[in-house]
């Protein structure tokens, strides 16, 4: 049988060890969010739900993507019961877009298939991804969180389209293409 | 049959029935969302699925199994009579009404917002009254607990509480800290929101109460399965358990731990902000601490145990294990599921990373491959390894619960690795069904059916469980009676204990200010600045 000396070495060791592996683990991802900027969508605004219609950015006018004054590609979407306004947003390859999304009911959330776009929409608050889509074509964008018995139903699409065909019209909007 | 264990076994009994009911829905609901058809399909009846599925096993199964088995602990652990025994009842027939009145809504369809509520959506107010029951009931188990354990330490001063008993305690007091949170979501948000008082909630609020729960609850289920590693399979190998030292300190970094990181379910939210969830995921960090000491801790006793078997060599004395005893075998395949568990969950927790699988198929299969390949596979080979001693009789058949163990193993790995795969494509989660038109979600079907035939093994495994039970009836009357219950022994067991390694008081301290650190300012800035609330959606029926 062994010693207690012996069995406390050996745990102590092993305790190092692990405690060495937890700090390595946290130096990782500290190092992804200072130098790589790999962090949550974090973007603390708050709105009132109920008015988001007397809001000036969240408008049924407004909703969609806009490149605004200072070239900025920004596409606003509001998640419902049960369906994205617009059904489909336009953005451009290769180029920093900005997802502003709000909800004025329940909680939804979105991912974007084959992308790290991902993101709660909570009532009372403006979510918000940066994201550069890297291959043209349309993406799945449906709601993941359950919000109700029509949650299935409950998806949209992002058209990335290349730079040349991204062309946004004299007030800076740009929509899906009609097929 | 002696009062206490028919206590105990009347809680794991109603336990196990939610389970295998909870099992059968699961396969249901794959079956929905594959390119197959499922009878009686519908979406209200998908998510009144999921609803009940949900609740069957983070509810039903999990309390009532550990309020049974820890019952049992403190019995055979302590060798005294159980303080309180009416009061235990008391609290198992609560815990029973409790289950009846938040199902009964479910099954009538007028409580579908699954077994984490999701406000503002408001079910019928019974389910979130039944929740509190089965919660109150849960607190008369932890009340049980602490007297039996301060009762033991009167009669035997300056002595080491049995491991078993140490950690049951240790769980008892997480579990009223956990249960703190979505109580108070409950009682003063939801609750309201059902009855009609209230017309908004603020929704950010209810997130972050819950978000306290929602990583602590898991390791209350969990520690049923460690007391079982470390109580129960160095006994069951033949040997002993290598350190009772660091069991406590284990069972004590689970207390600390489990609680100050919950914040980990919302790094996608937009209710916080940046700072508060890079610590809490820090302090997640330190949560697999204790974890990776247990695996140790048990590697090494499984160890002495092989080499006192004859094992040679460097990996001899595992194969000298004694395989054919179901507790071994449980814990070797629940280490197994571990790795991938653990790992998948590395993911998780990794902040930014986060948001490649958020929501998405890979998170339902790391919680089902925690839950059901470490916690549950624990649970049955605690039922096979105490049921003996509940009913008086000795198994009917080793091989059958060998034979469910394997299946389980089997089916959870055919069901699980698939989801993470179906994950990392973007399969997100809670949808009643595919469009398997889509060209990108074409491309899943394949994957989608091998889980469903995992799903198919596991309800098999969860049927032979119960057959394994029910087959106790069977077994002949044992000529001689059973040799009595024993917990394993250490190879050298405490003989002088701190008293930071015998109780809680300093820890409860400690977790005070921890949770003050994590949770202080998250939940007062919603009080500093009330951000604007949502409208009640009321999911029952009943008019707003
Ligand atoms: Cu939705």
């Amino acid at each position: 049988m062994k010693s207690e000396r012996d069995i406390l070495r050996t745990e102590l060791q092993w305790t190092l060890a692990v405690g060495a592996a937890a700090g390595v683990v946290s130096l990782a991802i500290l190092w992804a969010s200072l130098a790589h900027l790999i962090n949550p969508p974090s973007n603390f605004e708050t709105i009132d739900p109920a008015a988001l219609h007397l809001s000036d950015e969240f408008t049924e006018s407004n909703l969609g993507t806009r490149v605004e004054a200072d070239g900025e590609v920004v596409t606003r979407i509001v998640a419902t019961q049960f369906a994205f306004a617009p059904s489909c947003v336009l953005v451009p390859a290769d180029r920093p877009v900005t997802m502003r999304l709000t909800s004025p009911d329940v909680i939804h959330g979105v991912l974007v298939t084959g992308t790290n776009v991902n993101t709660m929409i909570v009532p009372g608050y403006v979510s918000q991804v940066r994201a550069t889509f890297r291959t043209t074509g349309d993406l799945l964008m449906p709601c993941h969180e359950y919000c109700g018995i029509g949650h299935s139903q409950m998806w949209a699409v992002v058209q990335v389209v290349p730079a040349e065909r991204f062309k946004p019209d004299a007030q800076g909007r740009a929509a899906c293409e009609k097929r | 049959m002696r009062s206490v264990d028919r206590l105990a076994l009347a809680h794991l009994q109603l336990a196990f029935a939610a389970f295998v009911l909870a099992c059968a829905l699961g396969l249901w609901q794959m079956l929905a969302r594959s390119p197959w058809p499922a009878p009686g399909f519908t979406p209200s009846t998908y998510f009144q699925s999921v609803t009940a599925h949900g609740a069957a096993m983070a509810y039903v199964l999990t309390t009532f199994f550990i309020m049974g088995f820890g019952y049992f602990t403190a019995d055979r652990a302590l060798a005294r009579p159980l303080p309180g025994l009416r009061l235990a009842w008391a609290g198992f027939w609560l815990g029973l009404l409790g289950v009846a009145m938040a199902m009964a809504p479910v099954a009538l369809g007028r409580a579908s917002v699954l077994y984490t509520f999701y406000p503002p959506l408001t079910a019928s107010v019974w389910f979130y009254l039944g929740l509190v029951l089965v919660v109150a009931a849960s607190w008369i188990w932890c009340a049980v607990m602490i007297l039996a354990m301060r009762g033991w330490k009167r009669a035997n001063p300056g002595q080491a509480v049995p491991l078993a008993m140490f950690a049951t305690v240790a769980n008892a007091i997480m579990w009223v800290w956990t249960t703190a949170g979505v109580s108070a979501e409950l009682v003063f948000q939801v609750i309201p929101a059902a009855l009609g008082l209230v017309e908004t909630i603020d929704v950010g609020l209810s997130r972050t109460l819950f978000s306290w729960t929602l990583h602590a609850i898991v390791y209350f289920w969990l520690f049923p399965a460690y007391i079982a590693f470390y109580a129960m399979a160095p006994r069951a190998a033949g040997g002993r358990l290598y350190s009772d030292t660091m069991g406590r300190v284990s069972f004590v970094l689970f207390l600390l731990y489990s609680l100050p990181v919950g914040m980990h379910h919302l790094f996608m939210d937009p209710e916080h902000s940046t700072g508060f969830k890079f610590l809490q995921m820090t302090l997640t960090v330190l949560v697999a601490v204790p974890t990776l000491l247990t695996v140790f801790t048990i590697a090494a006793s499984f160890e002495l145990a092989g080499r006192m078997r004859g094992g040679r060599g460097l990996l001899g004395w595992i194969v000298a294990l004694p395989w054919r005893e179901p507790m071994v075998l449980a814990t070797g395949l629940a280490f197994f599921m571990l790795f991938f568990g653990g790992g998948g969950g590395l993911v998780n927790m990794s902040y930014g990373m986060n948001a490649m699988v958020h929501n998405t198929s890979w998170v339902t299969a790391h919680f089902h491959l925690i839950f059901g390949g470490t916690v549950v596979i624990m649970y049955f080979a605690i039922a096979y390894d105490v049921w003996p001693h509940l009913v008086g009789r000795p198994a009917p058949s080793l091989r059958l619960q060998r034979a469910q163990l394997w299946l389980w193993f089997i089916g959870m790995m055919t069901m699980t690795l698939p989801w993470h795969y179906l994950g990392l494509l973007g399969q997100w989660r809670r949808v009643a069904q595919f469009d398997y038109s889509n060209p990108i979600i074409a491309a899943w079907a394949p994957w989608v059916l091998v889980s469903v035939l995992g799903g198919a093994v596991l309800l098999a495994s969860a049927l032979l469980f119960a057959w394994n039970l029910w087959s106790f009836r069977h077994a002949p009357a044992p000529a001689r009676p059973l040799a009595p219950f024993a917990f394993a022994q250490a190879v050298h067991e405490p003989r002088r204990i701190p008293a930071a390694l015998n109780g809680f008081g300093m820890w409860n301290a400690l977790v005070a200010v921890l949770m003050l650190a994590a949770y202080g300012y998250p939940l007062a800035q919603f009080f500093i600045s009330p951000p604007p609330s949502a409208l009640v959606h009321r999911v029952d029926g009943a008019p707003p």
